[in-house]
């Protein structure tokens, strides 16, 4: 596979690129932003909104960055005066009916006329002896209103819906200073893929009835993760604020999810902030638990597993990161196990332009990770076992009332690692605090076999542990010789050493996008080699 | 002829010989004017062969920008096994044009003829004619003469005979000034919105459903049979001044003038003889004051400027302006010239498709500080704004519109600053309300 290549000189800089990028993409490469609106680059390019021209050496005029390919040779300016002249001229077009309400904007802080006007726009307005224009806000659908008065008819939205949805309901209606974006008046913007458009807003024209007015954008942290709605495992930013969590928005990760997230994942936030989390491990003393600390907490826990006879049950949610249903799992190695993922279904929402990306119907992250550390779908499977059980450990899956039914017919003794204590979990023997996906560092494999790491976005309530900690203490045993890992990579190593098809990425392999993994006998002809944990 | 006038000595009708005939109008009457000859001679040519000749005219684009129309099909893929269109441009909005109009109202069938010699030169088979959608009666004797040829077997699945398919589509346009745009128009014949498209890709790569396609206007078209019939070298010797610009020119005469109308001049016909002569001049007591020579779209000439022109493409460029269209606006001194061109730019605000954003905005704006001046609420900043405006919209945008906004409005403020400061210094009554 050999590619063309081209050399281009871009404000001095020589970058050389495929044959037939773009003199924006190419900029790009050489680490030189060139002011643009509606360009994207999950969408087609329309080249409207003028702001990307860039002066090319013998071209006659200013050309296009977004849509002009780079040629052999070629000088292109961005920073010359006739460019910038450019950009100055078509920022003041776009200001003249700007409501200029940034301190009620939700786009504030984020917004790309805010930052391109602070960068390079005019300091004041020639436009000052007429009225600006004025239309009312606009409700598109169940989470998207429109600003009319903030619209630079940049068209991402109605490009998106048309050429990525596949849903045309967005139009430009009406011409000239006029135009607006339109909605057919029989329907919604209620497509599943539909919040996406409030991100391709560069302005805050298009904005999230969930997040308005919720936060300022520079109030925001912000934290690579992943989405934890569906087994697609789409790359996210979890915004938080004052450790809560606001919003949940699409990270760029090409191979998964371009720069897209569904609705329904975008949505699935709200049980990162709850308050009646189990804040310290319990220990059942006759008819109450008793709080107590992580030593006395643990030395129960070895106490329950070296005591089983018979076989035990993992009951456990697909939320939980690999390293927490590995080692939960390896943590029960001496003992006969069956172990079983829950997987709640649902619809299947593809996005209709992007291969491969959809709203899958198992709507839990780590199915395929769970698999590929000895855990099971058949949730029935793993119940009927209980009967025979001598322990059972919840690792925080959601009991329906047959669940519970079924846990309390057993005679197993039951642990629960959760973050939510269920008032009909009563008998658990013991109560363990764990933290949920945005409280820990970990990882999902994805359907595709894509291990992606997620961050840590807000603190653990009280004394919750990762369940990767909990059930690494319980392998590594008491005592100052003991060696348990301290770290979600160190927790990633001891899965390894287990499970080869782990053995040969580690986190820094990982990155920022995932990696593939490939069945052991692939992957050791690899560039990486295998790196077993030394614990 | 300087239809609906007798037709002038000075004139040269070729195309507009027939015009004001009913009888040409049926596929009949055009036959016994020798009508349809063409299309059967070149049945029996290669299509490189009509090229050929049509270079050899030196035939330039009628629309506007004069592209030379032999080249222009030759652009076309050879054999690439792609459909290919060929678009007939009859939307003709240009303020001050009404060539095409007569063409289709008085000959159909040589518009049609000339449709299907080009369309076998380029390897169409299909031909789509975008009537301007105000044109309800050019719409009605084109379809008319479109059932009328195809009955009769000059189009349709075997155009005389000769085993090709050349079939004549209409397509009506809903009013608006950019789908005579050609790449709009091909957005418009699709069913979309008539957006410009970047170019590249052009046309003749990927044009009207993505398929190869060439997009001439009527005029173009409606001389290809004459070409045909008479040779190329006929043609090219149509010339009386520069030999870039050859045959003959439907001008389409319109404002402050005796006789309005359409006129057909040879190229390099001076405008002084067109206005003076064969118009009949100014009204009584009347002296000229500007020309838009080339449809609203080009910079306004002073009358000196019109006096000195010679009307083909590089003369008219000479003088400042463009040929483009050959819809000539003539105004005396009679015309507030501030107000003349408010009217233009507020054409353009009304008429601007709202992609660009120098366009969307700049002709609203620029329309709006016009407004401001004819209510005597100019300031001497204004012109400086102008200025910054035009420039900020010339030659930055998709398409021309936004420049031909500027056009007038630069070559305005060059030509009758005076006029403006009239109003700006409260010299002149204000004509306009106050915005």
């Amino acid at each position: 596979m050999t590619e063309e290549l081209v050399t281009v000189t871009i404000d001095g800089l020589q970058v050389s690129v495929p044959k037939g990028t773009t003199i924006i993409e190419a900029a790009k490469q050489a680490g030189i932003l060139v002011p643009h609106y509606c360009y994207h680059p999950s969408l087609p390019s329309p080249a409207v909104c003028r702001m990307c021209l860039v002066e090319v050496e013998k071209a006659p005029k200013l050309m296009p960055a977004c849509v002009t390919a780079v040629a052999e040779g070629q000088v292109v300016r961005v920073d010359s005066e006739k460019a910038k002249k450019a950009r100055e001229g078509v920022l003041e077009l776009l200001l003249i009916n700007h409501p200029l309400d940034c301190p009620i904007c939700d786009q504030a802080g984020e917004c790309e006329l805010q930052d391109y006007v602070f960068q390079e726009g005019r300091a004041g307005t020639r436009y000052s002896e007429y009225a600006k224009r004025f239309s009312p806000v606009e409700d598109f659908g169940p989470d998207v209103l429109y600003v009319p008065n903030r619209c630079i008819l940049c068209t991402r939205c109605v490009r998106f819906m048309e050429d990525v949805a596949e849903d045309p309901v967005l139009n430009v209606s009406d011409r000239g200073d006029r135009a607006y974006i339109g909605i057919s008046s029989e329907q919604l913007l209620d497509h599943p893929w539909a919040g996406n458009v409030v991100d391709l807003c560069p302005v805050g024209s298009l904005i999230s009835k969930d997040f308005l007015h919720k936060a300022r954008a520079w109030d925001l942290d912000k934290t690579a993760s992943v989405c934890p709605g569906c087994t697609q495992g789409c790359n996210i930013t979890i915004d938080t604020r004052d450790d809560i969590v606001v919003r949940l928005r699409p990270r760029p990760n090409l191979e998964v999810n371009r720069h897209f997230m569904c609705d329904y994942g975008r949505m699935n936030y709200r049980w990162l902030n709850r308050g009646d989390r189990i804040e310290a491990p319990l220990v059942r003393d006759g008819g109450h638990h008793v709080a107590t600390d992580w030593d006395t907490a643990l030395d129960r826990l070895g106490q329950l597993i070296r005591g089983t006879s018979g076989s035990a049950v993992i009951l456990a949610t697909g939320r939980a990161s690999t390293e927490s249903l590995g080692l939960v799992r390896r943590m029960l190695d001496r003992i006969s196990v069956t172990a079983v993922v829950q997987v709640p279904s649902g619809e299947e929402a593809p996005l209709a332009a992007v291969p491969n990306l959809a709203l899958r119907a198992e709507r839990t992250p780590n199915v395929t990770g769970a698999e590929l550390v000895g855990y099971g779908s058949d949730w029935t499977a793993g119940l009927l076992e209980l009967a025979s059980a001598g322990l059972v450990i919840v690792l925080d899956a959601e009991l329906s009332q047959s669940d519970l039914d079924f846990i309390a017919q057993s005679p197993a003794s039951v642990v629960l690692l959760g973050t939510i204590f269920p008032e009909e979990l009563r008998n658990a023997d013991l109560v363990l605090p764990i933290t949920t996906m945005a409280e820990e560092n970990g990882s999902y494999v994805n359907r595709d076999r894509r291990i992606q790491r997620y961050n840590q976005a807000k603190s653990q309530p009280g004394m919750a542990r990762p369940a990767w900690w909990v059930a690494g203490e319980a392998i590594a045993g008491p005592g100052p010789s003991a060696s348990a890992p301290a770290t979600a990579a160190e927790a990633f190593e001891l899965l390894g050493e287990r499970w080869p098809v782990f053995a040969a990425t580690s986190y820094d392999d990982m990155g920022f996008t995932g990696r593939v993994l490939m069945e052991p006998a692939i992957a050791s002809g690899g560039s990486k080699s295998a790196r077993v944990g030394t614990l | 002829m300087g239809y609906p006038h007798p037709s002038h000595p000075k004139e040269n009708p070729v195309l507009s010989k027939h015009f004001g005939d009913p009888e040409a109008r049926t596929y009949d009457g055009w036959v016994k004017r020798g009508g349809y000859e063409g299309l059967k001679k070149i049945l029996r040519l290669t299509p490189e062969a009509v090229i050929e000749e049509i270079k050899t005219s030196g035939l330039r684009g009628r629309g506007g920008a004069g592209f030379p129309t032999g080249l222009k099909w030759s652009l076309m893929p050879k054999a690439d096994g792609r459909p290919h269109y060929l678009v007939c441009n009859a939307d003709e909005s240009e303020p001050g044009t009404f060539k095409d109009r007569e063409i289709m109202r008085w000959t159909p069938h040589g518009l049609l003829e000339g449709c299907a010699i080009a369309a076998y030169a380029i390897g169409a088979e299909r031909c789509y004619i975008y009537i301007r959608g105000e044109f309800t009666d050019p719409y009605k004797i084109m379809d008319q003469a479109v059932e009328e040829a195809t009955a009769r077997g000059a189009l349709g699945d075997n155009a005389f005979g000769s085993g090709k398919r050349i079939e004549v589509i209409l397509h009506r346009g809903a009013g608006a000034y950019i789908c005579g745009e050609e790449t709009a128009m091909l957005n418009s014949i699709e069913g979309k919105r008539g957006n410009p498209r970047i170019k590249p890709p052009y046309p003749a790569q990927a044009g009207l459903f993505g398929m190869p396609t060439t997009i001439n206007n009527v005029e173009t078209l409606a001389v290809v049979p004459h070409v045909v019939m008479r040779g190329g070298e006929w043609y090219k010797g149509l010339s009386l001044s520069n030999p870039k610009s050859t045959g003959t020119k439907l001008i389409s005469v319109c404002g402050h003038i005796q006789r309005p109308g359409n006129y057909e001049v040879t190229m390099g016909t001076p405008m002084k003889e067109l206005i003076y002569d064969m118009c009949g001049g100014m009204r009584p007591g009347r002296t000229l004051k500007a020309v838009i020579p080339g449809g609203s779209s080009v910079p306004i000439m002073s009358a000196a400027e019109a006096e000195d022109c010679l009307l083909d493409y590089e003369g008219v460029v000479a003088k400042g302006s463009m040929l483009g269209s050959a819809g000539m606006i003539v105004m005396d001194d009679t015309t507030d010239m501030v107000y003349q061109i408010w009217r233009l730019a507020r054409f353009y605000a009304h008429e601007s498709c709202a992609q660009c954003t120098q366009c969307r905005e700049g002709t609203a704006w620029t329309t709006r500080i016009l407004e401001r001046i004819l209510a005597g609420k100019g300031k001497q900043e204004h012109f400086q704004l102008l200025l910054d405006l035009s420039d900020n919209m010339t030659g930055k945008t998709i398409c021309v519109l936004s420049d031909s906004c500027a056009a007038p409005i630069v070559s305005g403020i060059q030509k009758f600053r005076h006029e403006f400061e009239a109003y700006i210094q409260g010299a002149r009554e204000p004509a306009l309300a106050a915005v």
